[in-house]
C-alpha cells in the first residue's frame, strides 16, 4: 500500500513522459516504453572514458585485483563501440579489447595481444562466458540497447527508499547464460539500480546493485559502485568507476583495429 | 586475458630441413647482431632523455626464470640434458602530444647455462610513433604481427624469427622499418621500408634442438650483393568487411627464412674449399635469396567457428612455389558451471617446395585441444599434434599456464618427437624431447 502510495507521482511522471494512451497499455508495452525512455534519457552524450577497478572476492573473502579503462563512443541507431585496456593483473598489460556492437546482429569482437602484437578477431558467441575470471558475464558488460531484450512491467514499488519501476527482461540475442533479468529502475535517474539473472534454469543466479550514482554533463547519471553477488557459488565483484569524463573529442577513428593496436 | 584468449597457439615445430652429415667441433658460435645494438641503445636512452617532459617514462616488462630438461641423452658432445635460463625484458614507453606521439623501447636479454647460442641481446622495439588523424608513422625497429592461422604463422614476414627463443617460431627479433599506415574507408595501407636484415638465430653446437650438422651462423650468405644492408619492401592492404578479416600483402626483399647449404669443413672449422685442406665435416651455412612474395590471409568469423586461411606465392632464384596454412578454430562456450571453455582447432599445413622445403611442414595436418578454465588465475591448456601426412613423423606439444597472484605467472611447456625416422627431416629432434618451466615476474 505504501508502496503504490510512493509511486504515485512516478505514475504522473509516465503520464507526461509516455503517449497519452499510456494506462491503456499491456504490461509488455508498459515495459518496454520504461526501457526506450531510459534509452532517449540517456542519448546524446557523444563519447566517454572512465577508469575500472574490478575487485574479485572468493567465498573465503579472499580478493584479486583488475584495473581497466574503458572509452566508449555513442553510435546513433545501432550498439555502440567500446575499447577496453588491461593496466593490471600485469601480466596482461597492454591487452585490449575493442567491441563494435550491433542492435540485432551479432557484436563484432577484436582482442590484442601485446607479447605477439597480434590483432585477434574473436567470436562474439561467448555472451555468458566470466570476463577475467569475475562474477560479470559478458553479456552483463555489453552495451545495452533496447532491441537486445524482450519487456514486462511487473510493478512499481520502493526499493532502499527511491520509486522504482520493477521491469523483467528476456534476451532477444543468442547464447545468453539467462532466461530473464529481473531490473528495478529509479524513477527519477532512468537508471538500472539492481537487477537479478536467472539462469537457464531459471534458478536465481546472481544479484547486481548499482550505487553512488552522480550526474555527469548535468544530465547523463553514471553509477561509482557496481557490485555483482553470485548466489550459487558464493563469489562476487566490486566494480569502483572513477574518471568518468565525457565529450573528449573520440570519434570512429578511435574504436578500430588501428586504435586497438596502440591502445596501452 | 579473458577467456584464456591471449593463449597463444604455440603448436610444436621443428627446426630446418638437414641434410645428414658428421659433427664436428668447432670454435664456439658467436651471436651475429643485424642491427648495432649498443647504438640502439645510446640512441633510446638519448630518446627518452629527451623527450617533452609533460607526462612521465612508464616503465613495465617481465623477468622469466626457465629450467629445461630433457628427457634424453644428448646426441652430440658438449650438449648438456638440463639448462636453466633467465630472460629480462623491460619496456619503457613515453607517451606526449596528448598521446599522438609516443616512444617506445623493448630490450631484450636472455643468458642460457647450456647453450651459448641461446644468450642473447636484441632491440625487440625502439620506435617513435605518430598518429594522425587518418594516418599512422612509425620509425626505428619494431615489431608487426600479419596473419590469423596458430600452427604456423606463415605470412608473418616483416620481422625476422628468433628461433633460439623457442622452436615454436613465434619469437621473433626488432626490425628497422619505417611504417606509414594509411587508414581509409576501403582499409588500412600499410607502406614498410625495411633497412637492415635481421639473421635468423640458430642454436648453437652446444645447443639441444639443433640441426645436424648444425647451422653456423657466421657462414651466412646472400643473393643481394648489399648483403644485410639491402633495402627490404612491403605493402600490406587489410579489412574488415562483415564476418571477413582479410590482408592482401607483397613483400619484396631478403627472404627470412634461409636456404641451409651443407659446407665442408677443415678439422680446425675452417671451410674447405677456401683453405684447401681435407674436408673434415660440414656445417649447414644459411642462404638468403632475394624473393617476391604475395600473401593473403583470411579470417571468416562465424559464431562460435573461426575459418582461417593463410596462403602465399613466393619466386627466388630456386623458382616459384605455393604454400598455405588452412583450416578452423570452433570453441564449446562454458561447457561447465564455472565457465570453462573448450577449444578444437584443425589446420592444414602445406608447402609446395615438397621435400626441398627449408621447414619440415611441407604436408602436415596440425591439431589441438584449448581448455580455458576462465578463473581468476587465468589457467589455460593446450594440447597439440602435428602430424605429417606422408609418413609417420609426429609432433606432441602441451602447454599450460596459470597466474599466481597480480605479478607471477608459471608456464610448463613440453615437447616430444614420435616415429621421425633417419630419413625424416625432423631426425635430429628424436632426443631432444623436453619439460619446460616458467617462472615470470611481471613489473
Amino acid at each position: 500500500m505504501k508502496a503504490a502510495m510512493k509511486a504515485l507521482p512516478l505514475i504522473a511522471l509516465l503520464a507526461v513522459a509516455l503517449p497519452p494512451d499510456a494506462g491503456a497499455e499491456s504490461p509488455e508495452e508498459k515495459g518496454l516504453a520504461i526501457a526506450q525512455e531510459m534509452d532517449r534519457r540517456d542519448r546524446g552524450w557523444g563519447d566517454q572514458r572512465a577508469k575500472l577497478a574490478m575487485i574479485l572476492r572468493n567465498r573465503q573473502g579472499q580478493e584479486s585485483r583488475r584495473a581497466i579503462r574503458v572509452s566508449t563512443l555513442e553510435v546513433e541507431g545501432d550498439g555502440d563501440r567500446s575499447l577496453t585496456v588491461f593496466d593490471s593483473p600485469r601480466d596482461v598489460k597492454g591487452s585490449a579489447f575493442l567491441s563494435i556492437t550491433h542492435a540485432t546482429k551479432p557484436d563484432d569482437q577484436w582482442l590484442y595481444l601485446p607479447a605477439l602484437k597480434r590483432v585477434k578477431r574473436i567470436s562474439s558467441a561467448n555472451k555468458s562466458g566470466p570476463f577475467m575470471g569475475s562474477e560479470f558475464a559478458y553479456e552483463d558488460l555489453t552495451s545495452q540497447e533496447v532491441e537486445k531484450y524482450r519487456y514486462k512491467w511487473l510493478r512499481d514499488e520502493a526499493l532502499d527508499g527511491r520509486k522504482t519501476m520493477v521491469v523483467e527482461r528476456y534476451p532477444e540475442y543468442e547464447h545468453s547464460g539467462y532466461t530473464r533479468q529481473i531490473a528495478w529502475i529509479d524513477g527519477e535517474m532512468w537508471q538500472v539500480v539492481r537487477i537479478e539473472f536467472h539462469d537457464r534454469k531459471d534458478a536465481l543466479l546472481k544479484t547486481l546493485t548499482m550505487k553512488d550514482y552522480r550526474q555527469y554533463a548535468g544530465r547523463y547519471w553514471r553509477p561509482g559502485l557496481i557490485h555483482m553477488v553470485n548466489h550459487q557459488n558464493g563469489k562476487s565483484t566490486e566494480l569502483r568507476w572513477s574518471d568518468y569524463r565525457f565529450g573528449t573529442g573520440l570519434g570512429e577513428r578511435d574504436f578500430d583495429r588501428n586504435a586497438l593496436k596502440r591502445a596501452r | 586475458m579473458a577467456n584464456g584468449r591471449d593463449a597463444r597457439v604455440r603448436a610444436g615445430r621443428a627446426v630446418p630441413r638437414l641434410k645428414t652429415g658428421a659433427c664436428f667441433r668447432l670454435r664456439r658460435v658467436r651471436v651475429e647482431p643485424g642491427v648495432k645494438q649498443s647504438r640502439a641503445v645510446l640512441a633510446a636512452a638519448t630518446l627518452l632523455a629527451l623527450a617533452p617532459s609533460s607526462g612521465a617514462v612508464e616503465l613495465s616488462g617481465h623477468l622469466a626464470f626457465e629450467p629445461r630438461g630433457f628427457t634424453q641423452s644428448p646426441a652430440h658432445p658438449g650438449q648438456n640434458r638440463h639448462g636453466l635460463s633467465l630472460a629480462v625484458q623491460p619496456e619503457l614507453h613515453h607517451a606526449f602530444d596528448d598521446g599522438r606521439q609516443s616512444l617506445l623501447f623493448t630490450p631484450f636479454l636472455r643468458l642460457d647455462t647450456a647453450d651459448d647460442g641461446r644468450t642473447h641481446f636484441d632491440v625487440r622495439e625502439l620506435l617513435y610513433q605518430r598518429v594522425f588523424e587518418a594516418s599512422e608513422l612509425r620509425i626505428g625497429i619494431g615489431r608487426v604481427f600479419w596473419g590469423v592461422t596458430e600452427s604456423r604463422h606463415l605470412v608473418d614476414v616483416v620481422n625476422q624469427t628468433d628461433l633460439v627463443e623457442n622452436v615454436d617460431r613465434e619469437d621473433k627479433l626488432g626490425q628497422p622499418l619505417v611504417n606509414l599506415t594509411l587508414i581509409r574507408d576501403w582499409g588500412t595501407l600499410d607502406f614498410f621500408v625495411l633497412p637492415g636484415f635481421r639473421e635468423r638465430t640458430f642454436p648453437g653446437r652446444e645447443g639441444r634442438l639443433r640441426s645436424e650438422p648444425f647451422v653456423d651462423t657466421d657462414r651466412a650468405t646472400y643473393e643481394s650483393g648489399a648483403g644485410r644492408q639491402r633495402v627490404d619492401h612491403a605493402v600490406r592492404w587489410s579489412h574488415a568487411i562483415g564476418d571477413f578479416d582479410v590482408g592482401v600483402a607483397h613483400f619484396h626483399g631478403t627472404s627470412r627464412e634461409p636456404r641451409l647449404r651443407p659446407l665442408p669443413v677443415c678439422a680446425d672449422g675452417r671451410p674447405a674449399l677456401t683453405s684447401g685442406c681435407r674436408p673434415a665435416g660440414a656445417v649447414l651455412a644459411p642462404r638468403y635469396d632475394v624473393v617476391h612474395r604475395t600473401s593473403l590471409d583470411l579470417q571468416a568469423t562465424r559464431d562460435a567457428m573461426l575459418w582461417k586461411l593463410e596462403a602465399l606465392h613466393e619466386s627466388g632464384p630456386g623458382g616459384s612455389y605455393l604454400a598455405w596454412v588452412a583450416g578452423f578454430e570452433y570453441t564449446w562456450f562454458g561447457i561447465d558451471e564455472s565457465g570453462t571453455d573448450l577449444g578444437l582447432l584443425v589446420e592444414h599445413l602445406f608447402d609446395g617446395r615438397g621435400g626441398n622445403a627449408p621447414q619440415p611442414l611441407e604436408n602436415d595436418v596440425f591439431a589441438g585441444v584449448r581448455l580455458a578454465l576462465n578463473d581468476e588465475a587465468g589457467t589455460d591448456f593446450l594440447a597439440g599434434v602435428i602430424a605429417d601426412v606422408e609418413g609417420d613423423a609426429t609432433t606432441l606439444s602441451l602447454e599450460a599456464s596459470r597466474r599466481i597472484g597480480e605479478r607471477w605467472k608459471v608456464e610448463l611447456e613440453a615437447r616430444a618427437w614420435i616415429g621421425v625416422e633417419g630419413d625424416d627431416p625432423m631426425f635430429p629432434l628424436q632426443r631432444d624431447d623436453y619439460v619446460q618451466l616458467t617462472l615470470s615476474r611481471f613489473f
